[in-house]
């Protein structure tokens, strides 16, 4: 398939080179991190007046669905500043490794790998999105409880234990990732294959061989591998969307389990803030009381039960179709590329509903970040809720449907025939339209 | 070397950016207390559940201005001080008003919220207490239910309410039948209609009318008493500070105690009336549109209700806000909702 690489662009490749560009930015995204911090503790308790909230929820949640995702795979995990401390003391250096960093440098258990504890992560994030998301102070205290957590197990473990194991964002761009259009791959296997050293295995934070590399889920785009490859061997390649959704990558239970999840998380989520049942608003809101309790029964059985349950049940129907005898398990694993552009989609779609609206909130809490009155900017004014536009509307349909679309080509490509493809398909009809009536009506 | 310098300013710019990103709040926090120095109180409103005014005790000299920096931290609430005819600002959630206060009197002032901004609405009050030499505030003078030593906790059904619809106009007529006494301002304020009603029974001279022509009297004696003016302020006021409870007509309905059983006059005990421990009353307040309710009560025990409150039944107390002007007139107003209402049963 097509690729173009960057890297044969000579002011790219060296902007790719460089660690200063890249460093700048995360020493600008980790003040931005501390400040948010800060924020959310000590600003305003009025979200929409408070930059911790309009910021990360609104700002950075859209950019990240919007943009990153779509158009940088895990381009933001290059520039996330969460693992900058920690990387600081592992490699005794914060521009690039002396050699004379800190750490216990244990391995991750085994147990613990996959995708399984980001899942979860995001799981707990949607039983809580209605607190997190709307108190400035809860989400001034989780960003510190993240960034701590991530220093800490730095320290006892290698490389990114936090970005690679646990943290939600990482899963959520992770799996999404491999719908994006970058990709980091070596130029010639043989190169690889002949060279001992594994300098470029050795410098990535991610653990990543980039001669082993299928899928770009778990490769940040840190540049280090280019970087340190003394071959000249690595490229960072533009590429078609979905290019890792094909019928000889390897895929994992994990990985189904992050995609359901997803989508549990993409329908709870319309249906919560978007929907127009204030008592579900009210009972996902009130942390402990029984409303409280029966929303996350009912939320926690959908992510689950009834949606995994559905795809199993669908992806045991698709196994029976094929000629090509395959165990359930590696089934299950298989299709878990499908959720991909369905939830990928689904999520723009969601973003897109609230984008439109909420965005007006963005240019007065530059001017007034902490809610304390200031003009810093000249753009602070009574900040309006913004209308949800014919043309949201009908951009969100057609984001749904070409989510379908596309999950229905990636389900027939990684099938024997339409008729294999067709128990998937019906799953993924489902979810868009149960999506569709709930950011449309 | 020069790796050296390069990671020496790396880690210069990462420190200097995460300063600068603590220093602004910091620093703002900073101007807050030195402007808060200045005579400027940041005053932050939060509904009582949030734990009201985030200063509820302030101070300052006489003749020296108060600045006040305002804002809300949940709903929209107001700010006005008990009492006098500054109009009230609202402050909205996050959104910044200024206010200067000056004191030409010692004395302690109140300021509350005057937004419904929860069940506890009218907690969310605070003190303004002027200090120095100069004038007094004038003190309130003995509430005349203290005075005449009336229990405004029991409560004072009309033991006999007219039976039919009453009207001022016709009881007009006989008011030169009518003793001296009735026409002073103290009768008025001591008497309930009904027990004004059994004592112009017992006059002679009355003897020829009818019970109806009786309450046409009565009805005329407390038009008598209030004006146009006062029920229109009355009711303004009846509307902006009672009828979350009562209801907007007086029957003891209002949004704040839907969710109460209806009050039931002689059907429960005082010590069914006592409060919950949120202060909240277990009934609904009495229906004003029945006359048994306020025809049994005289105006110095609906002033003395008013100016304190009503004992374990979640009523607030409002002498410190209202004047006595304003009290009267809502008196007057309150017993124009009995009047209104006779001759019709009650629902």
């Amino acid at each position: 398939m097509t690729r173009f690489d960057l890297t044969r662009l000579p002011r790219v490749n060296a902007v790719l080179r460089n660690r200063w560009p890249q460093f700048l930015l995360r020493a600008i995204t980790l003040a931005g991190f501390a400040f948010t911090i800060l924020a959310g503790l000590f600003g305003s308790i009025v979200g929409s007046h408070n930059f911790a909230i309009i910021f990360v929820w609104i700002a950075w949640w859209t950019a990240l669905k919007l943009f990153f995702i779509p158009f940088g795979g895990r381009s933001w995990c290059s520039i996330c500043p969460i693992p900058m401390a920690g990387e600081w003391l592992q490699r005794g250096g914060m521009l690039e490794p002396s050699g004379k960093g800190m750490g216990l440098k244990k391995r991750w258990p085994r147990f613990l790998r996959g995708n399984w504890l980001q899942a979860f992560g995001f799981l707990m994030i949607g039983l809580f999105s209605a607190v997190t998301l709307t108190s400035a102070k809860i989400t001034g205290i989780v960003l510190l409880a993240i960034i701590l957590l991530s220093l800490v197990l730095s320290l006892i473990f290698e490389r990114r234990p936090f970005c690679n194991y646990l943290c939600p964002i990482g899963g959520f761009t992770g799996l999404y990732a491999q719908a994006g259009p970058v990709e980091v791959r070596v130029k010639e296997a043989e190169v690889c294959a002949a060279h001992s050293e594994k300098l470029c295995y050795e410098a990535c934070p991610w653990g990543q061989y980039p001669l082993a590399l299928k899928s770009s889920a778990n490769c940040g785009l840190c540049m280090e591998c280019l970087r340190v490859c003394p071959k000249d061997n690595i490229v960072v390649n533009l590429r078609p969307w979905g290019s890792d959704l094909q019928a000889g990558t390897r895929h994992n239970m994990s990985e189904a389990f992050l995609g359901l999840v997803m989508l549990a998380s993409a329908l709870v989520d319309s249906a919560v803030f978007l929907g127009p049942w204030g008592g579900l608003k009210m009972a996902a809101y009130t942390i402990g009381s029984r409303e409280w309790f029966v929303f996350a029964g009912i939320f926690l059985v959908s992510a689950l039960g009834l949606l995994p349950g559905a795809y199993a049940l669908c992806v045991s129907w698709t196994n029976r179709l094929g000629k090509k005898q395959r165990s359930l398990r590696e089934a299950l694993a298989q299709y878990s590329q499908t959720l991909v552009p369905l939830g990928l989609m689904a999520w723009i779609a969601f973003t897109v509903s609230f984008a439109f609206v909420k965005f007006t909130y963005v240019l007065p809490v530059i001017s007034d970040p902490l809610g304390w009155g200031w003009n810093l900017l000249g753009l602070h004014q009574a900040a309006g809720v913004g209308q949800a536009s014919p043309f949201s509307l009908f951009l969100q349909i057609v984001i749904l449907a070409v989510g379908l679309f596309w999950t229905a080509r990636v389900n027939r490509r990684i099938s024997e025939s339409w008729r294999q493809a067709a128990p998937m398909i019906v799953f993924s009809s489902l979810f868009s339209l149960a999506m569709l009536w709930l950011l449309v009506g | 070397m020069m790796k050296m310098k390069k990671e020496t300013l790396a880690r210069f710019i990462v420190i200097g950016l995460v300063l600068i990103a603590v220093a602004v709040p910091l620093g703002g926090k900073l101007l807050a207390i030195i402007r808060d120095r200045a005579n400027t109180i940041d005053l932050h409103a939060s509904t009582p559940e949030n734990g009201g005014w985030s200063v509820d005790k302030i101070q300052v000299g006489v003749g020296q201005p108060l600045h006040l920096h305002m804002t809300s931290d949940d709903v929209v609430h107001g700010f006005a001080i008990g009492k006098s005819d500054r109009a009230a600002l609202e402050i909205l959630p996050s959104e910044y008003v200024d206010t200067t206060l000056t004191f030409d009197k010692t004395g302690t002032y109140t300021f509350y919220c005057t937004h419904w901004c929860g069940p506890n609405h009218w907690r969310m009050r605070g003190t303004i207490e002027v200090t120095g030499s100069g004038p007094a505030l004038a003190l309130d003078p003995v509430p005349l239910y203290v005075k005449l030593g009336i229990n405004i906790d029991l409560p004072k059904l009309a033991g006999i309410v007219p039976s039919g619809v009453t009207s001022a106009e016709r009881g007009a007529k006989f008011v030169s039948l009518l003793p001296a006494y009735v026409f002073d301002k103290e009768t008025y304020q001591t008497s309930s209609p009904a027990s004004l009603f059994l004592r112009l029974r017992a006059e002679s001279t009355l003897k020829p009318l009818s019970d109806a022509d009786l309450w046409d009297v009565i009805a005329w004696i407390w038009q008598n008493q209030s004006t146009p003016t006062a029920l229109a302020e009355g009711q303004s006021l009846f509307s902006a500070n009672c009828a979350s409870c009562h209801g907007e007509s007086g029957q003891g309905n209002g949004v704040m105690v839907l969710g109460l059983p209806v009050w039931n006059p002689g059907q429960q005990s005082a010590a069914q009336m006592q409060a919950t421990d949120t202060g909240q009353t277990r009934f609904r307040p009495p229906d004003f549109t029945n006359p048994q309710v306020l025809l049994g009560a005289s105006p110095a025990l609906l002033e003395g209700k008013i100016t304190r409150g009503g004992m374990g039944t979640g009523m607030p107390y409002w002498g410190p806000i209202l004047t006595q002007q304003q009290i009267d007139s809502l008196v007057d107003y309150l017993y124009s909702l009995a009047w209104r209402s006779t001759g019709k049963t009650p629902q």
